[in-house]
């Protein structure tokens, strides 16, 4: 029986902080065999408990795409006791990785379709995963157009921004950036994500919606979608509860009678639509 | 077959020599299953113990596992208890309380060591309650006074012995080694007298009461069902199927040990988001939860109610919360679909 309480001790071998506010740090984490990377098979959109040893564990969604082999990445916002010390830590240590957990965004779906990824804030880090994923150039043909619309309350808070910057040269993906009132220097839209999404977002025939963001973005943003034409089973969500285990025994993270750690985190609109709004 | 209650520290005494025997021991006015090193020390003529049988498999507070970090790696040192254990005196609905946290415990995805490994290396011998306190509702939720879900041995109080009905394959093989004597008929009619006298006078009616929280998560009963709730979580540390857990770490730097303890659904901190977010604010979710869980969401998912009817929580709250009293009242209650 495999014990799923057991994490997998990795090294941080890169501590960055990856917003000007500094609250946001994104951690590099590397395998010690190639064993260790075996055992750790995962998919775009699934998590990872994260533990500081001596300090407890935090679930945290997978920030790198399974194309990217060798090491696993995860942005994370400075909140709570175990955020803090992660943020404390030096390059070099060890930390604790339990997973992969969780389901994943159903890429199998995606196939032949088109997708518009939707995202606010930091809570672009799965979204970060799904998009590298589907570019990865041996499998950037399954998928029609890939549109990638992401605001931040200012440009200092997009997460990425090498990256970013690499998008919007690479023909294969469409990516708008918005921010959410105009400063110096700016190149990218100015407004927040519903307005902008239902200027830009593309037909809802064949596309699927992913969509990932504070509460407020997901609450103004949703009839946006609908009024473009998304059927709820083609707007995919990834939620986020308080989480202990992360395997579906703890209690914490239900949703009516889903737990967001082994039944979620990502749902369709559709299916959130049948249980109560506790998240 | 037959034991002399006479007998019954001897055969303690014997099973002690083989495995880890719990049984309900005294303590104060109440009892609590207890690992015993005598027999003569069961206690077997109380009402059933104050916290339920349980704590044996998943305990209060329980070490998942030792780690030490270093500059190049994580030692982690798990101690999966696999010691051969009976239960001895359990009652049948602590035992149906076990068979259903086996769906917990080994869900869809994942197993739990801990608490598996000790249910497969453990007999459970239970006793038939001939006098179901006032409190007791097993047979409204499945259960029964000689229910023998969960058991692989039950007894049946005739007086002055037990008379043993073997339930499993298990069950038989620690009767086989115990050498009981056969029954009489005399002792099986008065067995079958026992059982037939044992009566749980409360009834509570669930018919219809799942297909009314499937309907009324925004109903108005909930605003006022919670009202005198105080959110203690006395009920949920009491009850036999409450499986709510948190994981903490005990350790001085790198050194130490991650521990899981019992956590409640009462409490507002168990749902409380890092961002200060709570999706069950008040009471009035919490207590919504409770019941939701265990009278539907319990059901949706693994096609049984979690509650066993042991009645622990209505005897132990502080402000006689009372659920039969609770599941009537919704029940009862007007359905409302909009949120």
């Amino acid at each position: 029986m495999k014990n799923p309480y057991l994490p997998l001790p990795m090294k941080l071998v890169k501590n960055f902080t990856e917003t000007e506010d500094k609250l946001i740090h994104t951690f590099t984490l590397q395998y010690l065999s190639e064993e260790d990377e075996k055992s750790f098979p995962y998919m775009p959109g699934q998590f990872a408990e994260l533990c500081v040893f001596g300090k407890g564990e935090a679930p945290f969604g997978i920030a790198s795409s399974p194309s990217e082999p060798g090491f696993l990445k995860f942005s994370v916002a400075k909140v709570g006791v175990v955020s803090t010390a992660l943020h404390l830590m030096e390059e070099g240590t060890m930390i604790g990785v339990r997973g992969p957990l969780g389901n994943y965004y159903p890429v199998e779906e995606f196939k032949g379709k088109n997708v518009v990824i939707i995202g606010g804030g930091f809570a672009f880090t799965t979204l970060r995963s799904l998009a590298t994923y589907m570019l990865e150039p041996e499998r950037r043909g399954d998928y029609g157009n890939i549109t990638v619309i992401y605001g931040a309350r200012n440009p200092g808070l997009l997460l990425y921004k090498e990256e970013l910057a690499a998008w919007e040269q690479n023909p294969n993906i469409n990516l708008i950036t918005t921010i959410d009132s105009a400063v110096d220097g700016w190149n990218g839209r100015v407004g927040f994500i519903p307005a902008v999404t239902e200027e830009v977002a593309p037909s809802s025939e064949n596309t699927y919606a992913i969509v990932c963001g504070p509460p407020v973005m997901i609450k103004f943003t949703m009839p946006v979608l609908e009024k473009l034409g998304f059927p709820a089973e083609r707007i995919i969500m990834s939620l986020e509860n308080r989480m202990k285990c992360g395997i579906g025994m703890c209690g914490r993270c239900n949703v009516g009678g889903k737990y967001v750690c082994k039944d979620g985190p990502v749902f369709t609109r559709a299916q959130l639509n049948e249980l109560p709004a506790e998240y | 077959m037959i034991i002399s209650k006479k007998d019954i520290p001897g055969f303690l005494d014997k099973l002690i020599s083989e495995y880890q025997v719990f049984a309900p021991v005294q303590e104060g006015s109440y009892t609590l299953f207890k690992s015993i090193t005598s027999g003569t020390d069961a206690v077997l003529t109380a009402d059933n113990t104050k916290l339920p049988a349980k704590e044996i498999f998943f305990p209060q507070s329980e070490k998942l596992f030792n780690y030490n970090v270093t500059e190049t790696g994580a030692k982690l040192e798990t101690d999966i208890d696999d010691r051969k254990k009976v239960i001895f005196g359990v009652r049948p609905c602590d035992a149906r309380s076990l068979v259903l946290l086996d769906n917990v415990f080994n869900n869809d995805k994942f197993q739990d060591p801990y608490y598996l490994t000790r249910r497969a290396n453990t007999i459970m011998v239970g006793i038939g309650c001939n006098t179901p306190a006032s409190t007791c509702f097993c047979t409204s939720v499945k259960g029964g006074p000689f229910d023998t879900t969960g058991l692989d041995l039950l007894l049946i109080d005739t007086g002055d012995a037990f008379v043993v009905e073997v339930v499993s394959d298990k069950g038989k093989a620690l009767a086989k080694q115990a050498g009981f004597a056969a029954a009489s008929d005399n002792d099986k009619s008065a067995a079958a007298k026992a059982k037939e006298a044992a009566k749980v006078t409360c009834q509570v009616n669930i018919d219809g009461l799942k297909d009314k929280l499937d309907i009324n998560f925004y109903a108005p009963i909930w605003d006022k069902i919670h009202e005198k709730c105080l959110g203690c979580g006395a009920c949920t540390y009491l009850c036999p199927t409450c499986h709510c857990f948190d994981i903490v770490d005990d350790a001085v730097d790198c050194n130490g040990c991650r521990v899981r303890n019992w956590d409640s659904c009462a409490f507002p901190i168990f749902t409380l988001h890092g961002s200060g977010h709570n999706p069950r604010t008040s009471n009035k979710e919490r207590y919504r939860n409770r019941i939701m869980h265990k009278f539907k969401y319990f059901v949706d998912n693994f096609g049984e109610i979690a509650c066993v009817g042991c009645g622990r929580c209505i005897k132990n709250c502080p402000v006689n919360m009372d659920i039969r009293v609770v599941l009537d009242d919704v029940r009862g209650s007007e359905a409302r679909l909009d949120s």
